[in-house]
């Protein structure tokens, strides 16, 4: 019995092909894992452990490092508002106030149709754009009351479905590397002298057709 | 000059001043390989790719271009490290930007993904890295689908990936999102979230992983923004670099500045010609306060830098004359405080970011920081004693021992003490949780005195070591 589907199995292959050592696909899997069932399920621990060959232990050490992984369900959509100094100077606090009292949870809850957790959030780096938040990380500038109870109305909607996905996809277009381009990882114990092109200088006005 | 916004570009506005990596950004295309092309995209690779790769490292070494994360040190010079007739060796780009007040590796991941590569590859080149791992910060969902697709329009077209150009120059650049934490921006740190563990600075020494890094390999971490200026570089050599900005700062670099100002934006400055007066008041930069406001203390450097005054103001970005003063221009972020501003309140919303940001490997950190939230909670909450300001002093001098740096306060006659601080840490993010309470004491301790004096008799019923008679409730 897998937790991955078929699909995301092999995208954990192609994932863990990257690397010199399978262990650095360990939060590239959460994601995908997370992508999948909404939080970081204890099936889904269990199997990165087996894909990246540690143990179950050793992947919950590493989920509970980062902050983005959950590991308990979470609302479909995750509202991080940031609180720290350049938005709270334009007013986070007071938003964060009116957050809690529209969708009637503390900083940290989920509203009890499981569609919102709201949650107080560290620099997002949209600090000439405070106060800022971001919706299952997608980006809300100056924020206000009003334009708070709007975003909230058009989540509710559906309205906004096609820019949102849903909590745990964060990025909707992944890297593919085609086959016949790549190099393949270079593992420290099958390579130890300098690469070719260091050796061999390379020759003059060469350029892809 | 002229400036204006651009709409495509949140936050950035461009001026009349020289562009060095947000030349494109202008373009709403800019990100795609086809813009890229059409505005002399890749040309610095091919210009580098015509030269051996030792000539190439000398280029950059030439350009003393320095490293835009936060510290400052030489790239060329960085790469130098890695220690002879041991391979592989590794890049890895820390783009997992998260200072507080940092926001520009962002819009150029975003905007200009290209312009990224092309500099990792050139890297690459120079240095003999064999394989490339860009490392982008967690939350930044549309920063990490623009270089994905980059990536992939990039590999399709033959300018990454096995025998680019038609060379024997092949590398493969993966990309690899975070998950959310601060201190991964730490080079080591990012080494070990790479390698699948809890993401924590290495004991030092080596200090660079450039000697032992990625699976104990010489590896090369560089900032996104340093990286961008490669290709510029490679296009316009090192001389055209240096002729903008100072010798010892050169070239151009990007600053958020946000808070109390009439037009916050990501601005890309001249290094060492701009001083934070022009920054904040020009009319091409920020435009001042707002009306009937006055200035009364500014970040210079990210969340982790000592705070300046108006005093400071006709300083320029150069950071051989910002450390003596007491600061550091660290990772490109300006914080306005204007005359409304609470200032122990501020001072609590960086304390309590580096607090909850603490990895907990050293004690000092870990049990430090959040001491310094509590303690600065209570005092802005109004339920403080006086005491409670000494035990902030006491718990910061834990964490730095010494005298921490700060701003000259002329009126108290308080010369500068100039940067850097002694750290019982590892890294940086313990004294970073200091630094806004340093500078807030230091630079304003009468409002902090409004806030305890009520509460004076409290103290007058405890007794003995400070430390260890304050109350733990909050």
């Amino acid at each position: 019995m897998s937790f991955f589907t078929e699909e995301n199995r092999a995208l954990a292959g192609e994932i863990i092909g990257r690397y010199p050592k399978r262990r650095s696909a360990m939060i590239p899997l959460l994601h995908v894992a997370q992508g999948q069932a909404g939080w970081v399920t204890p099936e889904a621990m269990t199997e990165i452990a087996e894909l990246v060959d540690t143990t179950p232990a050793e992947v919950l050490g590493t989920c509970s490092f980062y902050e983005m992984f959950k590991r308990e369900p979470v609302g479909k959509y995750l509202v991080n508002i940031c609180v720290t100094m350049s938005c709270a100077l334009a007013g986070a606090v007071e938003l964060m106030e009116h957050a809690e009292e529209r969708l009637g949870v503390r900083a940290g809850g989920t509203t009890p149709d499981g569609m919102f957790t709201l949650a107080s959030a560290e620099c997002q780096a949209a600090c000439t754009e405070a106060p800022c938040l971001q919706v299952n990380y997608r980006y809300r500038y100056r924020v206000d009351t009003e334009g708070f109870d709007q975003l909230i109305d058009d989540l509710a909607s559906g309205s906004l479905a096609g820019e949102i996905p849903q909590h745990g996809i964060t990025a909707r277009v992944r890297q593919h590397i085609p086959a016949d381009r790549a190099v393949g990882a270079v593992p420290p114990a099958e390579v130890n002298e300098a690469p070719v092109w260091l050796a061999a200088p390379a020759p003059n006005g060469a350029g892809p057709a | 000059m002229a400036s204006y916004t651009i709409p495509h570009a949140p936050g950035f506005v461009a001026n009349d001043a020289p562009r060095i990596v947000t030349e494109r950004f202008d373009d709403p295309a800019g990100f795609t390989l086809e813009r890229y092309l059409a505005t002399g995209g890749y040309d610095g690779l091919r210009a580098a790719l015509e030269r051996p790769p030792d000539e190439v490292h000398s280029e950059v070494r030439d350009a003393t271009l320095l490293g835009r994360g936060g510290a400052g040190f030489p790239a060329g010079v960085k790469w130098g490290f890695c220690p002879p007739g041991v391979w592989p060796r590794y890049l890895v780009v820390n783009g997992d930007e998260s200072e507080p007040g940092t926001y520009k590796d962002r819009l150029l991941m975003e905007l200009d993904p290209h312009q990224l590569i092309e500099g990792c590859l050139i890297a690459c080149y120079a240095v003999g890295l064999s394989q490339c791992f860009l490392y982008i910060r967690g939350e930044m969902a549309l920063a990490q689908e623009r270089v994905a697709q980059a990536l992939n329009e990039a590999y399709e077209a033959g300018w990454v990936g096995r025998s680019i150009c038609g060379t024997d120059f092949s590398v493969d650049i993966v990309l690899h999102s975070g998950a959310g934490a601060y201190v991964v921006g730490e080079e080591t740190a990012l080494i070990e979230s790479l390698e699948g563990n809890r993401g924590m600075p290495r004991l030092k020494p080596p200090y660079f992983p450039a000697a032992i890094g990625l699976y104990g390999q010489p590896t090369i971490v560089n900032n996104v923004e340093t990286l961008s200026n490669l290709p510029w570089i490679m296009r316009n050599g090192a001389e055209a670099f240096t002729a903008i900005g100072t010798s010892t700062s050169p070239g151009t670099r990007m600053i958020a500045v946000s808070g109390h100002v009439q037009r916050p934006g990501v601005y890309e400055i001249t290094n060492g010609a701009t001083t934070f007066r022009d920054l904040i008041y020009g009319e091409d930069y920020c435009r001042g306060p707002h009306p009937g406001r006055e200035l009364k203390a500014f970040v210079p450097g990210g969340g982790s830098a000592p705070w300046f005054t108006p005093a400071q103001l006709d300083l320029p970005f150069e950071a051989s004359e910002v450390g003596p003063q007491g600061s550091m221009l660290g990772s490109g972020a300006v914080m306005v405080m204007d005359d409304t501003t609470d200032i122990p309140a501020a001072a609590l919303t960086l304390t309590k970011f580096y607090a909850h940001e603490s990895c907990g490997k050293c004690v000092p950190c870990r049990e430090g920081a959040t001491w310094l939230e509590r303690v600065l909670r209570r005092v802005c909450d109004g339920t403080g004693t006086p005491r409670d300001l000494d035990v902030l002093l006491e718990v910061g001098a834990s964490i730095s021992p010494g005298d921490f740096p700060h701003a000259a306060v002329p009126e108290r006659g308080l010369e500068a003490k100039p940067f850097p601080y002694q750290m019982t840490t590892i890294c940086f993010v313990g004294p970073s949780a200091f630094a806004p309470v340093h500078s807030a004491l230091t630079l304003f301790p009468e409002e902090f005195e409004a806030r305890v004096v009520a509460n004076a008799h409290l103290d007058a019923e405890l007794s003995g070591d400070p430390v260890s008679e304050v109350p733990v409730s909050v």
